[in-house]
């Protein structure tokens, strides 16, 4: 089981390092990760694995999401199943 | 390990973030069959028990759902037998009882509706229907999350005039009794003709008789993403246009296949369809008036509408069908007035008329969908503009329905504020001439020579 954390925003120094604290706080292993600036945007895409969390997957989520409103960046959390439907046939 | 490039990623998070994708409903459809009693009290016992074990977690699936996908879920929601067969047992004859028990259990289960204060009369008047019809515009007053729903006519039975011309009467007497409160009433009341039984969305959901015990159906919501695709490719032909919405609503579709799949594995209760309809929202990016505009309309209404509504509706079943393992409900493109900016905006600058939408409705989802007349509308108008209504959708073999809002002390210029997802209704001009001799005579529109298949 994986998810896909993307970090939409203006770049500032540490995001990733923050972002993969908090991932292991719940034993969430970061498999991948992939940056790009699209639209002035920068966005970081992270794949993670999951399956061994210590706590539920909604909590990161949430974590995450405040995070993001302290950073002033949009943190998403997904389930990779969404991506696997909506772009997989 | 990255299986999905970013722009793939980066697009479904834009769709949900910033063209309003979201899951408009899940309605969990429970049968009451087996809640039917001779003492109403009893019947209604039964049925708040039933429904307020079956549908005890559908909320907090819903919302653990949103949070582990991060789509939005609008609204959960409850479909149930029509109340006009559970009630026609009963001995008292008031069926409202079962709508207030209706409100309490949606209250416990904190769904936003229930619908299915019903009756299913396309052929005539059975035990219990003519009780059920005459008690809606009460029901709909003293409850405020129930929805109601007539069947007055078919492509197989033809057109119930009898139940046709008392439709035109309930309606304006629900919007009577609720004129203090936006004449809110007949918001939550439909009448179709060719009613699906697995309709997840509301005013006119119900679990008809032919469906299991109890089962999830979906409704999607995205005319934004599909705006947002066209806008695009500005000089694409028209076949590009078509092929565009395709895959698009592929993608919409797909959201709703996963998320209906997954609430039913949750729930452990088997998955019904996803309904493929676009519904739009009040919300501004969230019209389907404005796909329409961005196909090449200065606005919607103007002559060209229904050619482009054609296409997209087509386009959209097309790509969606693919998407789902079993479609259903009403699959197309809603027009409701009310509940689409893109519509108000058609309306109040002159563009669109009663006319122009009901020439759309041969070619969409539904009907004449919140639309606000003026409050002084006779009975027999209304119940004409619904069998015209109704001859369109039985003539074509499609689902047609009606929901008129007549704005008590109201007239063309002013506004009815709803409010939430049925949003604001300009009133709308219609004939005054009158149709009562046509509406008074009664019986039955026989169906169409095209209906004998056998």
């Amino acid at each position: 089981m994986r998810a896909v954390i993307t970090v939409i925003g203006k770049d500032n120094v540490g995001i990733l390092a923050k972002v993969s604290t908090i991932c292991a706080e719940y034993n969430a292993n970061v498999m991948d990760v992939t940056q790009s600036v699209l639209q002035d945007m920068f966005a970081m895409i992270m794949m993670v694995d999951i399956s061994k969390m210590n706590s539920d997957f909604v909590v990161l989520g949430d974590k995450l999401k405040e995070l993001g409103d302290t950073l002033g960046l949009s943190i998403h959390t997904m389930h990779e199943d969404i991506f696997n439907s909506m772009h997989r046939i | 390990m990255l299986n999905y490039n970013a722009y793939d990623i980066l697009e479904t998070i834009r769709m949900i973030q910033d063209e309003c994708l979201d899951i408009r409903t899940i309605t969990m459809g429970i049968s009451l069959l087996d809640c039917i009693d001779s003492d109403i009290d009893r019947a209604c016992e039964k049925v708040y028990e039933k429904i307020t074990t079956k549908a005890k977690d559908l909320v907090k699936v819903g919302e653990r759902i949103e949070k582990e996908y991060g789509i939005p879920i609008i609204h959960k929601r409850i479909s149930v037998t029509p109340i006009a067969i559970v009630s026609a047992a009963c001995k008292a004859k008031n069926p409202v009882k079962f709508a207030l028990t209706l409100q309490k259990a949606a209250d416990t289960c904190g769904v936003n509706f229930i619908g299915g204060y019903s009756a299913l009369v396309q052929k005539g008047f059975s035990a219990g229907d003519v009780e059920l019809i005459n008690s809606i515009p009460e029901a709909l007053s003293v409850t405020s999350n129930i929805c109601s729903s007539v069947n007055v006519g078919s492509s197989k039975t033809g057109i119930n005039m009898d139940a046709v011309a008392m439709m035109g009467k309930i309606i304006k007497q629900s919007a009577e009794i609720t004129a203090d409160n936006q004449c809110i009433g007949p918001a939550k009341l439909v009448v179709f003709c060719n009613a699906p039984e697995d309709n997840p969305f509301m005013a006119g959901a119900f679990h008809g008789t032919g469906e299991p015990d109890c089962v999830i159906n979906v409704g999607v919501s995205g005319p934004g993403v599909v705006r947002s695709a066209i806008k695009k490719y500005p000089d694409a032909s028209i076949d590009e246009i078509a092929d565009i919405i395709k895959k698009t609503a592929f993608k919409i579709t797909r959201m709703g296949q996963l998320v209906g799949s997954k609430a039913s594995q949750m729930l452990g209760v088997p998955f019904g369809i996803v309904d493929l309809s676009l519904a739009p929202t009040p919300a501004v990016g969230d019209s389907v008036a404005h796909i329409l505009e961005e196909i090449g309309l200065e606005s919607c209404g103007t002559h060209g509408t229904t050619a482009a509504l054609a296409l997209l509706n087509d386009a959209v079943k097309k790509g969606g069908v693919m998407a789902s393992s079993n479609v259903g409900g009403l699959s197309g493109a809603f027009i409701p007035v009310s509940e689409d900016a893109g519509m108000i905006d058609a309306v109040n600058c002159g563009a669109l008329g009663i006319e122009k939408l009901e020439a759309m409705t041969a070619v969409c989802s539904v009907g004449l969908d919140m639309i606000v007349v003026p409050g002084d509308i006779t009975p027999e108008t209304i119940s004409a503009i619904i069998a015209d209504e109704a001859a369109i959708g039985m003539v074509n073999n499609k689902t047609t329905a009606v929901r008129l809002i007549p704005a008590i002390g109201k007239n063309v210029g002013e506004t009815l504020e709803f409010g939430g997802l049925l949003g604001s209704g300009p009133v709308m001009n219609v004939n005054t001439k009158s149709p009562a001799k046509f509406i008074s005579r009664g019986g039955r529109i026989p169906a169409p020579m095209h209906s004998i298949k056998n």
